[in-house]
């Protein structure tokens, strides 16, 4: 059993969880040019060092961030989407209260796959 | 023959028979017309088709394991062309018709076997898809029809029909589906392109690709600790399972994400399975080799990696589906499991043809659809590195489709996970 350390619920079965794609963030939805576009829905990291990753918790609903290798298959860190600045540059600052509660549509634009 | 056994026995050398299938190794060369980079299926027919339609023989196929002994050695051995577009059904049945007739044209046995495919529906929207694959693959020549659960009882009479409480509604039913050795697809056409002067050099990896101003020149490659640089007019990239890595050499990317894709085979038993079996919903397809062991597949595992480990989590979930169809298999022990890489592209159809470096072709994005297509690949692969000209058949799988939003929506490849 692969155990994936989840940052709400702790470590738990990697089957309980579903993989959801690289995190990116999106291209400016008024300028950005149909090549951006492409670039950003198909042309995902596929090289064999550290990925950044979106993952599910099922059972919970909770979305979460994990860094994992892409050929030891090692979690190296797991987070909440709202301790990442590239993501959340704001909420990364201050209020740590409400960084832990990041607003659903925050989090939802940013998941593409 | 015992003094010669004798004389062997005491010489330092180890012989190679005058009609061994492949010749012995020999140094490589500065400089080749083509090289074609990764020795699996497709790289060596590749090979085999540009000497013997086009003349091209100044050929050096670079493998840096063993003959096919990548992903060409860890599929499962389908062949079939029931797929959904026409771009896919016109193309994969190319490949199924070539297949037909290789182990003839090799003199060497590649233990083809037409068995049939049966895909099964357990629901009315499966039933309804597979009425249009039927169609589509008439259309293009292809032996395809819908059949009853009565016909499914009759070609498979060992099949649970009510599995898991989603009853067998009707099949997909795949006339020329197939099976053949898969190695020996790749020893045959290795054998073949050899025997015409082609070089095969095994234990040799490329470990990088030179491109001047926009232009392939040659590449750098390693046999042993010794380095080689290798100039050629054109190179060829068919390493399926690290085609992102190795583009990434020549200096772009691909649209591709690798998965690693899990199957076993169970102990031998007596023949009671003719066609090939597969379940969509039960992410599942089961067949019975001719060595009478029953092979387990299904879909590539749920996330990205490059690793050929194995998970216990797939193996339950593949295989208690795959009791659900044949609950007697229950008791089978498993001989064998086996990872291999899958480069998968969104649309679930091969990336083919010119790449952003001149005179570097692609033969990637070969996900879980590469063996079936080995021999066609071969040959529009062949004639567009002897012509310089993208095929037709091959035309709609270029890259560039991915940036202009004209993708090849084939949802019919992998008979396990859709």
């Amino acid at each position: 059993m692969k155990i994936m350390p989840c940052p709400l619920n702790g470590p738990r079965n990697i089957s309980e969880f579903v993989y959801g794609g690289e995190v990116t963030s999106l291209p400016d939805v008024e300028t950005a040019p149909d090549k951006e576009w492409a670039e950003h829905t198909f042309y995902a990291y596929n090289g064999t060092g550290v990925a950044k990753e979106w993952w599910y918790h099922v059972a919970s609903g909770y979305w979460f961030i994990a860094e994992r290798h892409r050929v030891t298959d090692q979690i190296l860190r797991t987070y909440d989407p709202s301790e990442d600045r590239t993501l959340f540059p704001a909420a990364a600052t201050t209020d740590a209260a409400a960084a832990t509660q990041p607003s659903a549509e925050a989090v939802k634009e940013e998941i593409t796959e | 023959m015992p003094f010669g056994l004798l004389k062997y026995g005491l010489s330092n050398n180890y012989p190679f028979e005058k009609d061994a299938d492949l010749p012995p190794p020999t140094a490589l060369k500065k400089r080749y017309d083509v090289v074609i980079i990764g020795g699996g299926g497709h790289g060596v027919a590749t090979a085999y088709y540009l000497a013997k339609y086009h003349g091209i023989t100044n050929v050096a196929i670079l493998e840096k394991g063993y003959l096919g002994g990548g992903n060409t050695a860890r599929n499962t051995a389908v062949i079939r062309s029931n797929y959904l577009t026409s771009d896919g059904v016109k193309f994969y049945a190319e490949s199924v018709k070539l297949f037909r007739d290789l182990s003839n044209e090799f003199d060497f046995n590649i233990m083809y076997s037409k068995r049939g495919q049966l895909t099964l529906a357990h629901t009315d929207a499966a039933i309804r898809g597979f009425r249009q694959r039927t169609e589509v693959n008439k259309h293009f020549g292809g032996k395809t029809e819908l059949i009853d659960p009565q016909q499914i009882r009759e070609l498979v009479p060992t099949l649970n029909m009510n599995p898991g409480h989603q009853p067998v509604l009707g099949g997909l039913w795949h006339i020329d589906g197939a099976t053949a050795r898969h190695d020996a697809v790749a020893w045959g056409y290795a054998k073949g392109a050899t025997q015409r002067g082609v070089e095969l050099h095994q234990l040799t990896e490329v470990t990088d690709v030179i491109v001047e101003n926009g232009k392939v020149k040659g590449v750098k490659a390693k046999q042993g600790s010794a380095e080689h640089t290798i100039e050629c007019g054109i190179a060829v990239q068919a390493v399926a399972g690290h085609s992102s890595l190795l583009a990434e050499k020549a200096g772009f990317r691909l649209p591709i994400v690798t998965y690693p894709l899990q199957a076993m085979v169970t102990q031998p038993v007596k023949p009671f399975l003719d066609p090939l079996v597969s379940s969509p919903a039960f992410h599942c397809y089961v067949q019975q080799t001719g060595r009478g062991e029953l092979v387990f597949g299904g879909g590539s595992d749920p996330y990205p990696l490059y690793n050929s480990r194995s998970t216990l989590e797939l193996k339950e979930q593949l295989l208690a589906h795959a009791v659900e169809l044949f609950p007697f298999v229950a008791n089978l022990k498993l001989m064998r499991q086996w990872t291999g890489l899958t480069d998968m592209t969104s649309d679930y159809s091969p990336i083919m043809g010119l790449s952003p470096v001149e005179n570097y072709y692609l033969d990637a994005g070969w996900g879980t659809w590469g063996f079936k297509s080995t021999p066609i690949c071969g040959k529009t692969m062949a004639e567009l590195v002897a012509t310089g000209k993208v095929p037709e058949l091959i035309k709609p799988f270029g890259a560039d489709r991915f940036s202009e939003f004209r993708q090849v929506n084939e949802m019919g490849a992998t008979a396990a996970s859709h």
